[in-house]
């Protein structure tokens, strides 16, 4: 049908933009024109995008605010990191970091069925408030874990590392504050798009099968979803699990780009998951590849405006402000729906915008 | 005789935790806005307290009545400039983001104008401490005027809701916004009222919560004010008594996990409570159950 | 056997009783009117027949099935859908997207299947777009599919809501209000889709209605309601000739 034509089109759109931007990058590396502050921010890139479009599922399409994102980063990071120190020796690294994402996004989904069953009743502020509490409890956690290793197996501690009773031979694995050091450098910038598109992948074909227009459906309206035999339950846990799931492979590319894991406020706290928020929001709230590029967008902003030093920040937070009033207040919509580009061009009602391209 | 003292500490916290919670409820009563910069407006109030009593040497009686006047015009601007041209938005996220865009303002302006570094703020609480039991006892001069100020400003509040017009077109303002346009309230300048209240409140907090944990900077109030929040939902958000009870029962069980159980997992004590509350009573202890209509 | 069997039926509201006493008897194929002044009950009779609220005391049958106090998704899948006094569309997806939601638990594949596009989804996707191009079809509104519900004018919508319902493949399509805010015209258009309905899917339907043209012209039998409780109940013509209703209508 021509519908399904038109969908398919749009999500090709979306891939085709990744693949270019990869391409346009890997070109301009070869050239040498990345400076190397430029070639940091390349695999945090692609976490921030898989971090937006996933939050994008329970915000956009589940239609639930969740400000606990970062939580489930924050516990894929940890499992995965683990991982790969456990396994360091044992295996090639392709193998061992491929399982280190498998375990990263196990663990983040356990965690998102965990915290999902009792929250997702809760609605609104309610349900943003309670997600925040669960990711600062996790992060939290993170800061009084002990976990040690020697000849006898594993060592767990609530306390300090000297309570794990490790053996001289022994290893600390996780401690406490200092959280994991030394996890193998594994990420890369291609791995980071071969995640973001299968991302995209998952998500998109998601949203235009029968569970997402279930989950869908309970947005617009639960109580008629109810009424025509959707299972609410199920299909919010569905979209909020798979989304913790997604963030937990984010943490894992996370923590294999850094030597050292730790669970900071600046990382994995609150205000980690309220700037995923604003990528989500400022993309447009349901549109996918709107998250994609409004990631990519505000994650260079404060590094293009770093010879602004002092006043970057400021100026961030400005601009914010200004997208934020222009995109969304009322009189600015009517004001831009009058003068916009397109319809002096065509002169035609715009056309339906589906929800989520 | 320690658990006592930690008791009255956690109530002391627990009063600013209140007096913040107030404005966040009271705004989310009436704008159905989660306030995200509330809690900047704390350290807002802080620094102007600083500046006037540290640096320019004012009383400190003097130093907080301007510093009040500062926050309530800013909580104003905010409102008008901010707040206002979203509030019929599509999504009650936009209003969300950009309070969080003023958060991320008001933290760089502060850190452009004073610096990262810490400073130390000088308490204007002049109140000698009370000694009981022989020096077993120790009621610090912040704590007392803390619990005091809290209990003023509940009266006061209430007194203010219930007897005046302003207070009553509130009340009609946040439980149905067309119905009071209709009778005649003006619903703008009501809603600026309550976050000029607010935002005066935040400035107390913020000269209360210096003097007791006596460092400022920009981030001082991030913190604070997210637990105030969660103070209020804990309460009841919307709920005036509910942000008290919720404000100082956070307040004792912060204090009281920091000391009893682990103080690096005091915070996660605090937002642990929180979920259990609200997974019993889904609105907070003093919510309104509110049933959607079918 | 009536189709729906509803005996006692009673649910309070904070010491009031917003319903008392509620029995009701359809048969298959039946078109019946609930009819009564506002505040009556009348959507509160819904809303207990379709597992919205908990009744306090009475037993409701569908076909000989006890579906007393079941959640809604349970009585949707035992063969009740419904349309609401005030539209509740899925606005933010097409109106294909919204038959295609009512068609739910009628066609499956697995959720691996949908994220992976296999030739199963493939051939039930066409399976789906077929069966709703048919629903919607059936209400002139096949032009229509690929528009945002939203953008459908108020008559359009109504019906939506009706194809939406018919989707879950029900014995019994409940009706609240279907012709609330339409025109003479629309009005008698809604009539000939409703007979059309009963007639071409062999449908049961209860509807709630305050226009008494529509009532008398398609309901064969009718229940009045007033104050929660039943005023009158029968043939058409019988109830809307009792003094007592004409009365409850019109006022003393």
């Amino acid at each position: 049908m021509n519908k399904m034509n038109k969908t398919t089109k749009q999500n090709m759109v979306t891939y085709a933009i990744v693949i270019i931007a990869y391409i346009i990058v890997m070109l301009l590396g070869v050239t040498g024109h990345i400076s190397s502050l430029m070639e940091g921010l390349l695999v945090p890139l692609c976490i921030y995008v898989i971090l937006a479009v996933s939050l994008n599922l329970v915000v956009g399409i589940l239609g639930e605010l969740s400000l606990g994102h970062a939580g489930f980063m924050c516990v894929g990071a940890f499992a995965g990191s683990f991982f790969s120190m456990c396994t360091k020796e044992a295996m090639p690294s392709g193998l061992r970091f491929l399982l280190a994402l498998l375990i990263g996004a196990a663990v983040a989904a356990v965690f998102g069925i965990l915290i999902g069953i009792p929250v997702l009743r809760l609605r609104g502020d309610y349900l943003a408030i309670v997600t925040l509490a669960f990711g600062e409890i996790i992060k939290n956690l993170m800061n009084v874990l002990y976990i040690g290793r020697d000849e006898t197996g594993f060592h767990f501690s609530m306390k300090d590392s000297m309570a794990l009773g490790l053996s001289p031979e022994g290893k600390t694995i996780i401690n406490g504050p200092q959280g994991i050091t030394g996890t193998p450098h594994d990420a890369s910038f291609t791995i980071g798009v071969v995640l973001i598109l299968l991302t995209l992948f998952m998500i998109l074909n998601l949203i235009h099968s029968r569970d997402g227009r279930a989950i869908m459906a309970i947005r617009d309206n639960r109580i008629a979803a109810e009424s025509i035999g959707i299972n609410v339950t199920k299909y919010k846990l569905m979209a909020f699990t798979l989304s913790a799931s997604i963030a937990g492979v984010a943490g894992v590319l996370y923590a294999h780009n850094l030597s050292t894991l730790t669970a900071l406020p600046k990382n994995f706290g609150y205000n980690m998951s309220i700037m995923i928020l604003v990528f989500v929001v400022l993309g447009g709230i349901g549109n996918i590849r709107g998250s994609v590029i409004s990631a990519v967008v505000l994650t260079l902003l404060p590094e293009l405006l770093r010879g602004l030093s002092d006043y970057r920040m400021l100026i961030y937070a400005v601009v914010l402000i200004a997208m934020m009033l222009f995109n969304w207040s009322p009189k600015a919509v009517t004001f831009r729906e009058r003068y916009s580009l397109k319809r002096l061009l065509s002169r035609k009602e715009t056309p339906d915008n589906h929800a989520a391209q | 005789m320690s658990l006592l003292s930690y008791l009255i500490n956690g109530i002391s916290l627990g009063s600013v935790y209140a007096i913040i919670a107030l404005g966040y409820t009271m705004v989310y009563g009436i704008a159905k806005m989660l306030n995200f910069a509330h809690g900047d407006v704390i350290m807002v109030g802080g620094y102007v307290v600083f500046v006037l009593a540290s640096g320019m040497g004012l009383p400190p009686i003097l130093a907080v009545l301007i510093s009040m006047v500062v926050c309530t015009v800013l909580g104003m601007v905010i409102e008008r400039v901010a707040y206002k041209p979203l509030r019929m938005a599509a999504s009650p996220l936009a209003v969300l983001i950009t309070a969080i865009g003023v958060s991320y303002l008001l933290q760089n302006l502060a850190l452009l104008l004073f610096g990262a570094n810490t400073k130390s703020f000088t308490s204007v609480v002049t109140i000698p401490a009370i000694v009981l039991a022989e020096g077993q006892l120790t009621i610090s001069g912040e704590t007392i005027v803390t619990i005091i100020a809290c209990i003023v400003i509940m009266v006061g509040l209430t007194a203010f809701i219930k007897k005046t017009k302003a207070g009553q077109a509130m009340l009609a303002v946040s439980e149905d916004k067309g119905a009071a346009q209709l009778m005649g309230i003006n619903v703008n300048g009501t809603i600026a009222l309550t976050f000029a209240i607010g935002s005066a409140l935040a400035a107390v907090a913020g000269v209360l919560l210096c003097s007791t944990y006596p460092s400022l900077t920009p981030y001082t109030g991030a913190m604070p004010g997210i637990k105030a929040f969660v103070a209020a939902v804990f309460g009841g958000i919307g709920s005036i008594p509910g942000a008290m009870i919720g404000g100082i029962l956070l307040g004792i069980i912060e204090i009281l996990g920091k000391a009893y159980i682990s103080s690096q997992m005091a915070d996660a004590i605090v937002f642990a409570v929180l979920i259990v509350v609200l997974l019993v009573k889904p609105t907070g202890i003093l919510g309104k159950e509110i049933q959607e209509k079918v | 056997m009536a189709l729906l069997d509803v005996q006692n039926l009673c649910i309070s509201f904070g010491g009031l009783r917003a319903v008392d006493d509620f029995e009701i008897h359809i048969e298959k194929g039946q078109l019946y009117g609930l009819i009564g002044p506002n505040g009556a009950g009348k959507t509160t009779v819904f809303n207990l027949l379709t597992g919205v609220y908990r009744p306090n005391e009475g037993i409701i049958r569908l076909d000989g099935t006890d579906i007393t106090g079941k959640k809604t998704i349970e009585i949707n899948k035992a063969g009740i859908a419904r349309t609401f006094q005030n539209i509740r569309l899925f606005k933010g997806m097409s109106v294909l997207d919204n038959v295609k939601v009512g068609l739910h638990n009628h066609y499956r594949y697995s959720s691996l299947a949908g994220i992976l596009r296999t030739p199963a989804y493939r051939r039930v996707e066409k399976e789906m777009d077929a069966r709703a191009m048919e629903l919607l079809e059936v209400f002139d509104l096949h032009g229509e599919a690929s528009h945002l519900a939203s953008n459908l004018p108020y008559g359009k919508q109504r019906k939506l809501e009706i194809a939406r319902a018919l989707a879950t493949n029900p014995k019994l399509l409940l009706l609240d209000e279907p012709a609330a805010g339409m025109n003479p015209n629309e009005t008698r258009e809604l009539m000939d889709t409703i007979r059309l309905i009963r007639d071409r899917f062999d449908m049961t339907i209860l509807l709630i209605e305050h226009d008494m043209k529509l009532v008398s012209g398609i309901c064969e039998a009718l229940t009045v309601l007033n104050f929660g409780r039943i005023l009158a109940q029968g043939g058409t013509a019988a109830v809307l000739n009792d003094p007592q209703v004409i009365t409850a209508y019109l006022g003393e």
